[in-house]
C-alpha cells in the first residue's frame, strides 16, 4: 500500500541528494522521511474518519441512548467503544464525567467510558498502523475496549459514590434528565468541509511530536545494539511488564512522540506485550488526568480507579506476551 | 446586543475558541458581551459533555470542537 512512498523516498533520499543507500546517513534518512510521510498520512485519514463517526454519533446520543435503555450488561461494552472513537480532550473529562453522572448513568459506565477515552485515541491507532502494522494495532484495540468494559464493569460493583465530592453527591441526589438532544440537521456532503478541516487541525497540532518521536526513535535505531534490551532485561522476565507499567502511568507523553519509541524497544528486544502495556500507561493514565479528576472525586477514588486501571494493563501485558 | 458566552475549562482548544469569538466580533463589528466561562460547577448548568462550547444568545450553537473565525461571523450576522 505504501510502495509508492518508498520509491519516493528512495529517489529523494538516494537520487536527489546523492546519499548512497549503503551509508548511515543514507539510510537513517530514508527511513525518517518514509517514516514520516506513511504516518502523517495515516493520521489523517484516521482523524477524518473519526471525524464522520463523531459527526453521526455525538456523545449526547450515546448519554441519552444509555440512559433511555436496559442493556443487561451491555452498556458497559457500550460506553468503552464510544470512549475510543470519541476524541479525548483531556481537559473534557470532567464536564463528561459530571455530564454522565447528572444524566443517571451508573458510575461504572461512566468509568468505562473515562477509561477507554485517553486510552484508544486515534492518534495512537494511527501511530500503531504505521509501526507495527493492523495486528498489533487491532490487538491494541481489542484490548482497550476490553480493558475499560471490564474496569468499569469492576468499579461499578465498588460502593464508590461516597467518595465522590461533595457538590458531585448533590448533583447525584437530584439527577435530572437534561434536554433531549437534538441532532444537527446538516448533510453529509455540508459537513466535509468542517471534518476534513478539524482533522487538518488535529494532524497539525501533533506533527512536531510525530517528528520528534521518529528522529529519537530514527537515532536510537543506529545506537542502540541489537538485542540490548534483551540482555539486559532478560526478554519476559516477569517482572519486567509491572516495571514497565509503573514507569510509563506518571509519564505524560503525546502518542505522536511515544510510539516510535516504542518501535524501537520491540526492535531491539522487548516483548510487544510489554510495549503495547508500556504505551496504554503512558497514555491512558497520567498525574494530569488525576488533578483533573479531583475536582470531582476524592484522593481515595482516584486511587481505585489508577490502581484498578493499572493492574488491568499489567494483566493485559502479561496475557499478550503469552499469546503472541 | 448580543450575549457570548464561551464554556471551558482553560484547555488550549477553548482559548482558542474564545480568541476566534474576539476576531470575530471585531471583524463583523457586532455589538457582544463575550463571556468566559471556565468554572466547572458553572458550566454544568448548561448540561455540556464535551468543551469548548460556544453560546450565543443562551442558544448552544458549537459543542466539543473550535469554532473558527468564519464560522462564528456567519452565526453573528445571520
Amino acid at each position: 500500500m505504501f510502495d509508492w512512498l518508498q520509491n519516493f523516498s528512495d529517489w529523494l533520499i538516494y537520487g536527489i541528494f546523492n546519499l548512497g543507500a549503503e551509508t548511515q546517513l543514507g539510510t537513517a534518512l530514508n527511513f525518517f522521511v518514509y517514516d514520516t510521510l506513511k504516518i502523517l498520512i495515516l493520521l489523517f485519514v484516521i482523524v477524518f474518519l473519526m471525524g464522520i463517526v463523531n459527526a453521526y454519533l455525538p456523545i449526547e446520543r450515546l448519554k441519552d441512548y444509555l440512559h433511555r435503555n436496559k442493556l443487561y450488561g451491555l452498556e458497559y461494552l457500550f460506553a468503552s467503544t464510544f470512549g475510543a472513537i470519541t476524541p479525548f480532550c483531556s481537559c473534557s473529562s470532567v464536564p463528561l464525567f459530571i455530564g454522565f453522572v447528572q444524566g443517571g448513568i451508573p458510575l461504572g459506565v461512566t468509568f468505562a467510558f473515562l477509561i477507554t477515552s485517553p486510552l484508544v485515541n486515534e492518534i495512537a491507532i494511527a501511530m500503531f498502523l504505521g509501526m507495527f502494522g493492523v495486528k498489533a494495532t487491532l490487538i491494541y484495540v481489542g484490548s482497550g475496549i476490553l480493558l475499560g468494559t471490564v474496569g468499569g464493569w469492576l468499579l461499578g460493583k465498588f460502593n464508590l459514590e461516597p467518595l465522590l465530592s461533595d457538590w458531585v453527591k448533590k448533583i447525584l441526589e437530584s439527577k435530572q434528565q437534561g434536554g433531549e438532544f437534538e441532532a444537527d440537521k446538516q448533510t453529509f456532503f455540508q459537513r466535509i468541509p468542517e471534518i476534513t478541516r478539524g482533522a487538518w487541525d488535529i494532524v497539525k497540532g501533533v506533527v512536531v511530536y510525530v517528528l520528534i518521536g521518529i528522529a529519537i526513535g530514527a537515532a536510537m535505531h543506529g545506537y542502540v545494539p541489537e538485542n540490548f534490551f534483551q540482555q539486559y532485561l532478560g526478554s519476559g522476565a516477569w517482572w519486567t511488564v509491572p516495571l514497565a507499567v509503573i514507569v510509563a502511568v506518571p509519564m505524560y507523553a503525546n502518542a505522536a512522540g511515544i510510539v516510535p519509541v516504542i518501535q524501537v524497544f520491540v526492535a531491539k528486544g522487548v516483548p510487544l506485550g510489554t510495549a503495547i502495556a508500556f504505551m496504554m500507561a503512558t497514555v491512558g493514565l497520567s498525574i494530569p488526568e488525576g488533578t483533573l479528576l479531583k475536582k470531582v472525586m476524592s484522593l481515595k477514588l482516584i486511587g481505585i480507579y489508577f490502581g484498578v486501571v493499572t493492574l488491568f494493563i499489567i494483566f493485559s501485558g502479561f496475557l499478550f506476551n503469552l499469546l503472541l | 446586543m448580543k450575549n457570548i458566552k464561551v464554556l471551558g475549562p482553560g484547555c488550549p482548544k477553548c482559548k482558542t475558541t474564545y480568541q476566534n469569538v474576539l476576531e470575530a466580533v471585531k471583524q463583523t463589528g457586532v455589538e457582544a458581551e463575550v463571556e468566559k466561562i471556565e468554572d466547572i460547577m458553572e458550566m454544568m448548568k448548561y448540561n455540556v459533555l464535551a468543551t469548548p462550547v460556544l453560546m450565543i444568545n443562551e442558544e448552544i450553537k458549537v459543542r466539543g470542537r473550535v469554532a473558527n473565525i468564519n464560522e462564528i461571523r456567519d452565526l453573528l450576522t445571520a
